[in-house]
């Protein structure tokens, strides 16, 4: 056990500081002093599993969690979960969560005067397959206002959370739409400084998972940390079941 | 082929309602082996207010050192209903509780045993990214010789052990100072 492969950092521009002052919340949230860099040992490279009975149809369905239909425009919001080597992320737990059509959450902090959907929750969770694919059906969330600053919008988003394979892989993040007019002005979709790493946050629009006359299709694939190269394969860590 | 990593973002306000279907605040149900603990802290900010909107995640091996995951090549048992997970969300007060047993001590490099330790993540508004930390047992006396332990600087790293409050009772106390004074020691992992 002298050699615990662990998991590649994140290049340096491409991830978020923990201050950022512009996003006003982090101000009084973000740690002051310097992150104590940790070698990955067996606690970091283990993490939670979850097996596919976890996940329901109706979790991955958000426009069928209720009697009726929801208010919205359905749209079909696929991808793959893949490591930093192009390898598809097996049967791992992803989480959606997001505002209705209205742009409202259904939380009680949430005070937008725009009216809740009785049909719509707002939250899914899936198992991806053994290709690393995932698929929610779900409707096109909109746009609110937030008080950061003056006149403060979101661009419409839906936040995910990832565990991938282990401790490290953990990810939370938001996906947004292609043509959101809102999004170059948004402090949270601009926390990093990397602009294609931004822009990697923006989903396509995607044919080839359109539903004719049902949904449009968007397409969002997500990265996580990768394996360092060599010294995982002789520990076994991933592959094997 | 290569592909750079996703960029993280904040939970932002909401997030509960998407994490509450799996919140677990019991890691230690029946058929669990080892000493049974609760622990309890509050989340605090820079000035010193409770976060009432944070979620703590846990991740931690059973009594025997043994991790429920095949990355783990020790040949031990894992008891069956034990995952090593736990998900629980901080109150009015910041405010978090959960019950779990001590774990074992696990590998670390150079093939010493590191001290029984729970890895932690924290989720709030405000944090683009989470927020990474551990929790080590008081009086357990193989801190001293901890790797991780002694990455940190002598001064800060009592905010990485819990408190007893009552002694014998199992109870322990363990805050998170996101801020400032007393600011609890997080990792780059």
């Amino acid at each position: 056990m002298n050699k615990i492969p662990g998991y590649r950092r994140y290049i340096p521009g491409t991830q978020p500081r923990h201050l950022h002052p512009s996003y006003v919340s982090s101000i009084k949230r973000a740690p002051q002093q310097p992150l104590v860099w940790l070698p990955h040992t067996l606690s970091e490279i283990t993490g939670p599993v979850f097996g596919a009975e976890i996940a329901d149809v109706k979790a991955s369905d958000l426009t069928r969690q209720h009697s009726g239909e929801p208010v919205g425009e359905r749209i079909i919001v696929s991808g793959r979960v893949l490591d930093e080597s192009a390898r598809p992320v097996p049967h791992t737990l992803v989480e959606i969560w997001q505002a209705n059509a209205a742009g409202r959450y259904l939380h009680g902090n949430d005070q937008h005067n725009a009216p809740l959907d009785p049909n719509f929750t707002g939250c899914g969770h899936a198992v991806t397959d053994s290709e690393g694919r995932y698929r929610f059906v779900t409707i096109r969330p909109g746009e609110y206002p937030w008080g950061n600053h003056h006149n403060a919008w979101r661009p419409a988003h839906i936040h995910f959370s990832l565990f991938g394979p282990a401790f490290a892989t953990r990810l939370v993040t938001q996906m947004y739409f292609q043509g959101d007019p809102l999004i170059p002005f948004d402090p949270i979709f601009n926390c990093t400084d990397d602009e294609k790493a931004r822009n990697r946050l923006i989903s396509q629009f995607d044919w080839e998972t359109t539903i004719p006359s049902q949904a449009l299709g968007y397409r969002f694939d997500i990265v996580l940390s990768g394996c360092e190269s060599t010294p995982m394969e002789t520990h076994g860590h991933g592959e094997k079941s | 082929m290569s592909l750079p990593a996703t960029t993280w973002q904040t939970v932002g306000p909401f997030f509960s309602i998407g994490f509450s279907w799996l919140y677990r605040d019991n890691l230690a149900g029946p058929g669990v082996s080892g000493s049974r603990v609760e622990i309890s802290g509050r989340v605090l900010d820079g000035e010193g207010n409770p976060v009432p909107d944070g979620i703590v995640e846990i991740w931690q091996a059973n009594s025997q050192g043994k991790y429920a995951h095949p990355g783990d090549p020790q040949e031990k048992k894992v008891e069956e209903g034990f995952t090593g997970y736990g998900r629980v969300p901080t109150d009015g007060a910041g405010l978090f509780r959960f019950t779990t047993i001590k774990p074992g001590r696990v590998p670390g490099p150079d093939g010493h045993l590191q001290a029984p330790h729970l890895e932690i993540s924290v989720f709030t508004r405000g944090l683009l990214r989470r927020l990474i930390t551990r929790i080590y047992f008081p009086d357990e006396s193989s801190n001293a010789q901890d790797f991780a332990l002694n990455l940190v600087d002598a001064g800060r790293r009592s905010t990485l052990i819990a408190k007893q409050t009552d002694a014998g009772s199992g109870a322990l106390e363990w805050n998170v100072i996101l801020q400032g004074p007393g600011e609890t020691v997080f990792f780059d992992v």
